[in-house]
């Protein structure tokens, strides 16, 4: 279980540059909960994944994990508890390493490193093991650099490694926007398969209106670093993707509606 | 020949030089000019260590944590205080400069009636060879000592090349390398990028400091001015090593930066041999390692531009 309270983080703080990126967050997403995030270019949902990950410490506000309070754990601590995908395919993976050293230090996410032998035989084949489910063909080239592979192979693999030891969080920030249509429906596919096999309290950022719909249990829409919608249960299960174009549709108007005003007081008093 | 032996001495002396840049260079991808600093603190802690009676083991042991000092400070400057990475290392090579002159208390310590880790070399010929001044080979003969001192190097180098290569491949090892490759792939999976540079750099630095204590007590003296031109010096060696295997693979690059070194410094005892002046050492350094970065990319260009053609 997540609980996120009060949650701030301005930007370049009192220069021309500031950025209110997320306003009074406060959330609780409960154990085996699936996230769906969605919200405009700009909206907040990255630097949301982001602060809860530890990449930045917020300004205000407070992150627990289960019991534990992470809002001022360093990134590398957490990250015994979360897993991540990332929106590039480069970011999850070291690509001059090859597939099963890749692997092999996902399977000690969070853990002890010791000085014993990284790639060990019996690894190898419990790796080849663990791969070959995915139907790429990776199984019988864990020693090639994971560089060389597609971004989709890169993407299915740091999914598998994000998941290789359960998370307690899983972070997926539009993997799949990087992809080919049928690529990406692979990867959600396995993203599908696997936060069900392991009941993973998932939170997702996605543009996709048909991944929204189809996946998770529970849907978050911000906008300027609020979260302003928000379904549940029954009510996510009977949104579709139109419906969800039109909220998109009701906050640009207000958007405009807003930069209107702002502009008629402006005229007046200025 | 007796030349050629102690160029090849001197050249796996480098060596261990040439694998501490391997790891800043290679790993973290950045050229640590700190390297130029320690190798002198490496020869000046050794020699005055020495001089003052300390047992040479001793005094090289010291040599080598006084390297790995140096190079954690470089590596805490850089992650802690989020100073660019060279400029760190100029800030440490600086500062050693004065810490070497304080150590030595003047610019040059000889060593040439002192006993040093050579003189155990010398003793081990006795003890092998009793009664054996030369040998001889390919015709020549050779002060059999020269060649004693060259295997026991050779034999130092390999265990410290085989040490790294262990390292390297361990769990611990590979969370290091991948720091240099993708920090945040690897923060992702745990691991503190920072101590891992800073631990990184201090091994780095260790190994080019013991290549400093090791050559002063080969050549007979420490001096103040040694360590300048050394990090070309040993990129040098790394991408010669890197020319002569095609295999990218860890083991590989180890021994290539070892055999890199010797073949280098055997370069350039041939070229000063057939008369180049010493002074255009360090320029002849420079140029060849600018050619060795640049000539892969216009290759790749001109590849390029080829297909384009097709
Ligand atoms: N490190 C940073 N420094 C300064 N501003 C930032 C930083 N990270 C994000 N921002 C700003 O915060 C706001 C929210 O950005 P964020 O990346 O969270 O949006 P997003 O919802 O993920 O958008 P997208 O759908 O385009 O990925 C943006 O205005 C962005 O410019
Ligand atoms: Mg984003």
């Amino acid at each position: 279980m997540i609980e996120i309270q009060n949650l701030n983080k301005t930007f370049n703080p009192g220069t021309v540059n500031e950025v209110k990126a997320l306003c009074d967050i406060n959330c609780t997403i409960e154990e085996g909960s699936f996230v769906v995030l969605l919200g405009t270019n700009g909206s907040g949902k990255s630097t949301l994944l982001n602060a809860v990950a530890g990449n930045f410490l917020p300004d205000s506000g407070k992150i627990m994990l289960d019991t534990i309070d992470i809002t001022r754990m360093p990134e590398h601590k957490r990250a015994k508890y979360i897993g991540r995908v990332f929106q590039n395919p480069f970011s999850g993976t070291a690509p001059d390493m090859s597939i099963a050293e890749n692997i092999t230090l996902a399977a000690k996410r969070g853990m002890h490193r010791s000085l014993g032998w990284a790639l060990p035989k019996t690894a190898i084949e419990e790796f080849r093991e663990k791969v070959r489910p995915l139907n790429m063909g990776l199984e019988d080239r864990l020693d090639s650099a994971i560089g060389k592979l597609s971004g989709g192979q890169r993407q299915a693999l740091t999914l598998l490694m994000a998941t290789w030891l359960k998370p307690k969080l899983l972070l997926l920030d539009e993997h799949t926007a990087a992809l080919d249509p049928k690529t990406a429906n692979k990867v959600i596919q396995l993203t599908k398969e696997v936060v069900e096999k392991e009941k993973l309290t998932t939170m997702m950022v996605t543009h996709s209106m048909q991944q929204a719909v189809n996946l998770g249990d529970r849907i978050l829409m911000l906008h300027n670093g609020r979260i302003v919608f928000e379904f549940n249960g029954q009510e996510k299960h009977r949104l579709k993707s139109n419906d969800l174009l039109a909220l998109f549709d009701q906050i640009r108007r207000k958007d405009q509606i807003d930069a209107a005003t702002a502009d008629m007081i402006g005229q007046l008093y200025i | 020949m007796s030349l050629l032996i102690g160029a090849v001495t001197i050249g796996l002396i480098l060596a261990l030089l040439a694998l501490g840049i391997f790891i800043s260079f290679r790993i973290f991808n950045f050229a640590d000019i700190t390297a130029e600093g320690s190798l002198t603190l490496g020869a000046s802690i050794s020699a005055s260590m020495i001089v003052a009676g300390f047992n040479p083991l001793l005094a090289t042991l010291v040599a080598l944590a006084g390297g790995f000092i140096a190079g954690a400070l470089t590596g805490i400057i850089h992650t802690k205080f989020e100073i660019n990475g060279l400029l760190s290392g100029i800030l440490v090579m600086t500062a050693l400069y004065s810490i070497n002159l304080h150590v030595m208390g003047k610019s040059n310590v000889p060593l040439m009636s002192e006993s040093t880790v050579i003189t155990y070399f010398e003793d081990l010929a006795k003890w092998l060879m009793p009664g054996t001044e030369t040998m001889s080979l390919f015709g020549n003969s050779i002060p059999a000592k020269d060649i004693i001192i060259l295997a026991s190097v050779f034999v130092i180098v390999s265990i410290f090349g085989v040490i790294l290569y262990v390292f390297f491949k361990s769990n611990f090892g590979t969370a290091m390398r991948a720091t240099g490759n993708n920090q945040q792939m690897i923060r992702a999976q745990g691991v503190n990028t920072k101590s891992m540079i800073i631990l990184g750099l201090a091994v780095s630095n260790a190994l080019i400091a013991l290549s400093g204590a090791v050559l002063a007590q080969f050549q007979g003296f420490a001096d103040v001015q040694m360590g300048i031109g050394m990090l070309v010096w040993g990129l040098a060696s790394v991408i010669i090593g890197e020319a002569l295997i095609s295999d990218k693979s860890l083991g590989f690059l180890i021994t290539g930066a070892i055999f890199g070194s010797v073949i280098f410094r055997l370069l350039v005892a041939v070229a000063l041999r057939i008369g180049m002046n010493p002074n255009d050492l360090k320029l002849i350094t420079a140029l060849f390692v600018f050619i060795a970065l640049v000539l892969p990319k216009i290759l790749k260009k001109n590849k390029m531009k080829s297909m384009e053609i097709k």
